[in-house]
C-alpha cells in the first residue's frame, strides 16, 4: 500500500527560454517526496491542460518570465476549469510585478512567488494548498 | 461502479482520476478493476526498453505520431512512461513528456507518467493494472516505456506482446551484447541515434550476438579463403528479432520499427505465442495479488508486536529469518525459544 504522493505540473508557458527556476522547484519538490511531472520549454496553455488532465495532477507549477503572465495565467485557470479540474491549486514563479499580484490572486492563482523566494516556503505552501 | 463506467463511455478525466486510485491502491480503484477487467484483453501492449539515454521516450512520441498519422484505421494510442522514484525520499521528476509534445492537442493519444515507487524491475507494481485500465477504455495501442534499464530490469517482457529494445551507439563492447538480459527479451530491436559513430559496431555486436542464438547461412573468409556454414536445421517457426536502425528526433526509420512490431504480432498471433503470453501476464499478477492478500491476512491475525518482538530476536541472531517465519507462522508462544 502506498500513501497518497503529491502529484505536481512543472510547466513553462510562453516564449522565454529560461527554464533554470523551474527545474530548481521540480528538483525541491522531488526531494520533498512529491511526483512531479516536467513538461518542459514553450508549452501552450492547452498543452498544459491536457498534460494536467492526463496526469491527475493536484497542483500545476507555472514558471513565466517573459511577462505575458496576465495573458497565460487566466486562460490555464479557464482550461483547467472546463476539463472539470477546478480543484486544481496553480501557484506561479517567475518576474511577476507587485500590481499585477493582487489580481491574479482573484482570479484563483493560489501561490506567487519572485526571485529569492525559497524552496522551502514552496513546499510548505504547496502542502497546505493541497490538504484543503 | 460510475467510475468505471464513464471510463468506458470515454470520459478521459474519469479515466485519469481512476489511474491515480489504481496507482494507490484504493478501494474504489480495486472495485473500478474488478468491473472493467471483462473488458480487457484487446489491445496490443508494447513494451519499450533500453539504457537510459538510448532515446526510449523520443522513439515512444515518434511511434505513436506514426500510429495515429499514417495508420489507416486510426487506432487510438495510450502511453504509460514510467520514471524512477528517489529511493530516499520517494519522490519523482517524470521527464517523459518533454520528448513527446508533438503529440498533444490530439485526444486519441493519452499519455500518463508513472513514478516507480520502489519497485526495481524497469515498471512500477501497478503498470500492469494501468494496462488493463487503457485497455477496458478502448485504446487500441498500448506502449509502455520502462525505467531507463540496465541489464535486469526484464519485467516488461512478460507484461507486454512485443518488447522493443533499444540501443544507441557507443554503449558498450560486444561482450555486453552476449551477457544475460535485456537483450535476451528483445522481440525488436532498434539502433537508435544511427547517425552517430560507431553505429556499425553496435550493428555488428547485436548481430553476433543474435547470430549465436538463431545461426544462419554464413559466409566469412578464414585465413583469406572463402567458408560457408550452413545453418542448423532450425525451425521456420522461430521468431528471429529484427534489428531497425533509426534517428528518433527526425523520425526516421520509424515506418520501419512499426512494420517489424506489426509482423511480430502477426507472427506471435499465428503461433499461439499470443496466447501464451497473456497466460503468463495474468498468472504472474494472480501470483502478486495471493501474495499481497496472504500478507494483508497473515497482518491481520499476527500482532505488530509480536512480529516486532520476533524481528528484534533475529536482529539480535538469537533466530534465523527460517526459524523466526515457523514461529510467527504457528502463532504458538509456546514455541518461543
Amino acid at each position: 500500500m502506498t500513501d497518497k504522493k503529491i502529484r505536481v505540473l512543472v510547466a513553462k508557458p510562453g516564449l522565454d527560454g529560461h527554464d533554470r527556476g523551474a527545474k530548481v522547484v521540480a528538483r525541491a519538490l522531488r526531494d520533498a517526496g512529491m511526483e512531479v511531472i516536467y513538461t518542459g520549454l514553450r508549452q501552450t496553455p492547452e498543452m498544459i491542460a491536457e498534460a494536467a488532465l492526463h496526469e491527475d495532477v493536484d497542483v500545476v507549477g507555472l514558471s513565466i518570465l517573459s511577462g505575458a503572465h496576465m495573458a497565460l495565467a487566466p486562460r490555464i485557470l479557464e482550461l483547467l476549469k472546463s476539463n472539470g479540474q477546478e480543484n486544481v491549486k496553480v501557484f506561479i514563479g517567475g518576474i511577476i510585478p507587485d500590481e499585477d499580484m493582487p489580481r491574479l490572486k482573484e482570479m484563483g492563482i493560489t501561490g506567487i512567488y519572485g526571485p529569492g523566494a525559497s524552496t522551502e516556503d514552496i513546499i510548505k505552501d504547496v502542502r497546505e494548498a493541497v490538504k484543503t | 461502479m460510475p467510475l468505471a463506467k464513464s471510463v468506458l463511455e470515454g470520459n478521459r478525466l474519469s479515466l485519469s482520476r481512476l489511474l491515480t486510485q489504481v496507482e494507490n491502491d484504493s478501494p474504489e480503484g480495486r472495485a473500478a478493476l474488478v468491473a472493467l477487467f471483462p473488458h480487457t484483453g484487446k489491445a496490443h501492449l508494447i513494451g519499450v526498453t533500453g539504457a537510459p539515454g538510448t532515446g526510449k521516450s523520443s522513439l515512444v512520441n515518434q511511434l505513436a505520431l506514426f500510429y495515429r498519422k499514417q495508420h489507416a484505421s486510426r487506432k487510438k494510442v495510450a502511453i504509460i512512461a514510467v520514471d524512477p522514484s528517489s529511493p530516499f525520499t520517494g519522490g519523482a521528476v517524470l521527464g517523459d513528456r518533454v520528448r513527446m509534445r508533438d503529440l498533444s492537442g490530439d485526444e486519441g493519444v493519452f499519455i500518463r507518467s508513472m513514478a516507480s515507487r520502489g519497485s526495481v524491475g524497469g515498471l512500477a507494481q501497478t503498470t500492469a493494472s494501468f494496462t488493463q485500465v487503457f485497455d477496458a477504455a478502448g485504446y487500441d495501442i498500448i506502449i509502455i516505456e520502462t525505467v531507463g534499464a540496465g541489464q535486469s530490469e526484464v519485467d516488461i517482457a512478460r507484461l507486454a506482446h512485443t518488447t522493443v529494445v533499444v540501443e544507441a551507439p557507443g554503449l558498450g563492447d560486444d561482450i555486453q551484447a552476449i551477457k544475460a538480459g535485456i537483450l535476451e527479451i528483445a522481440d525488436v530491436l532498434v539502433i537508435n541515434k544511427s547517425d552517430r559513430p560507431g553505429v556499425e559496431n553496435t550493428e555488428r555486436a547485436l548481430r553476433t550476438a543474435l547470430g549465436l542464438a538463431h545461426p544462419t547461412k554464413r559466409g566469412f573468409r578464414h585465413h583469406g579463403r572463402p567458408m560457408f556454414i550452413d545453418a542448423p536445421e532450425t525451425d521456420s517457426k522461430i521468431w528471429i528479432p529484427p534489428i531497425n536502425k533509426t534517428i528518433a528526433t527526425d523520425g526516421t526509420g520509424i515506418a520501419e520499427v512499426a512494420e517489424s512490431i506489426a509482423k511480430h504480432a502477426a507472427h506471435i498471433r499465428q503461433n499461439g505465442e499470443w496466447s501464451l503470453r497473456d497466460r503468463a501476464r495474468l498468472g504472474s499478477e494472480l501470483e502478486s495479488v495471493l501474495q499481497a492478500e496472504l500478507m494483508s491476512q497473515f497482518f491481520k491475525k499476527v500482532q505488530k508486536e509480536k512480529y516486532d518482538e520476533v524481528l528484534e530476536k533475529v536482529i539480535r541472531r538469537d533466530l534465523s529469518p527460517h526459524e523466526a517465519i515457523k514461529i510467527l507462522l504457528n502463532g504458538n508462544s509456546d514455541q518461543e525459544l
